[in-house]
């Protein structure tokens, strides 16, 4: 919704790697100028809801692409972004792992090294300097914060070494850095950069 | 344009997220392969190193097509949309469309993963319970949503991705014991869903690896 000032108003929970990659989507974010006031809330909702406000973002404001022109390319933006987005955040996502209980470690580091070991591959073939080809993309808006999530969880990202590779390129980006979770409002200031 | 292949579906007859990818092909008036990957059969042929090729997540579906491969149900059913001719699956509005992405991913990511045969396998012995737990939640939250999107369908008046997720979910929620009936606009819409001839003839009882004791 929008605030009096008539800037788009973002909810999020500080920590939700949802909510960060909304907050690293182009127009409403640093990448294209547009200005945010961020509400911080405790998440409610979660599941990959996010990945429709992007794609809503992409196709009414002007910038640098989301999601390639090239159909084929899409779709393999879309199949990594639904892959982590679907196959790997809501296993270990709040709601589950309070489920879960006193086995959440594990579960979590289970789900994740799962949807890893599925993404290497894919990635393999059809990165470039990003996850498809050599342009940012929604693929990669997922992947960094799903990477922020593995480490939380004490998940051995070296494993995957096309992934670390694209990850270690992306924290490097401005728009990434300035929406990491430890720059945020409602960051605590002990987990603040 | 040369003549192309026919695409392959790889998929089972009950996955909801097969089921998906049919109705759409269905609706487009696309001919296809079907290639059947039981999921149960000799521990899961989903689990074969053959298959791992195809989809490295070792789910179905999986869609060979115009030389590519891909896995993600909701990706697959956008790129059909893209590349062929035949009724619209996303609307041409973009708010529209962004409802209609919004429902489906609710459903794809905020639901059916929670319930998937690989997550039911690990919960063990509470499986139904757990199912059903997730499967309220999720409808619990689509409900007030469709209330406001909903006209004929999930989105308005056109069949869209969302109906194309929602006939499936409901058809699991109810191999769950998940009372619908606490869902009226869910139970209107897909209600309305399963009359459709793309719906019918897409449905699990009518697939060719249906085992004959599930034939409709």
């Amino acid at each position: 919704h929008l605030s009096g000032k008539g800037f788009p108003v973002l909810h999020g929970y500080f920590r939700s790697s949802c909510s960060w990659r909304v907050r690293i989507g182009k127009s409403s974010f640093a990448l294209k100028g547009i200005e945010y006031d961020q509400v911080a809330v405790n998440l409610i909702k979660d599941g990959g809801q996010q990945l429709a406000v992007i794609q809503y973002i992409d196709e009414t404001r002007p910038g640098p692409r989301l999601l390639p022109a090239d159909p084929k390319a899409r779709a393999q933006v879309r199949m990594i972004s639904d892959l982590i987005a679907s196959g790997i955040q809501p296993l270990q996502n709040l709601a589950v792992l309070q489920k879960i209980g006193a086995e959440k470690l594990l579960w979590a580091q289970h789900f994740i090294n799962r949807g890893f070991q599925a993404l290497e591959p894919i990635l393999k073939q059809t990165a470039g300097k990003y996850c498809v080809g050599n342009e940012i993309s929604m693929a990669d808006i997922c992947l960094a914060p799903q990477v922020y999530n593995a480490e939380r969880f004490k998940v051995d990202v070296g494993q995957y070494p096309t992934i670390k590779r694209l990850n270690e390129t992306l924290v490097e980006i401005e728009a990434f850095k300035l929406s990491h979770p430890s720059h945020q409002p409602d960051t605590p200031t002990d987990l603040q950069a």
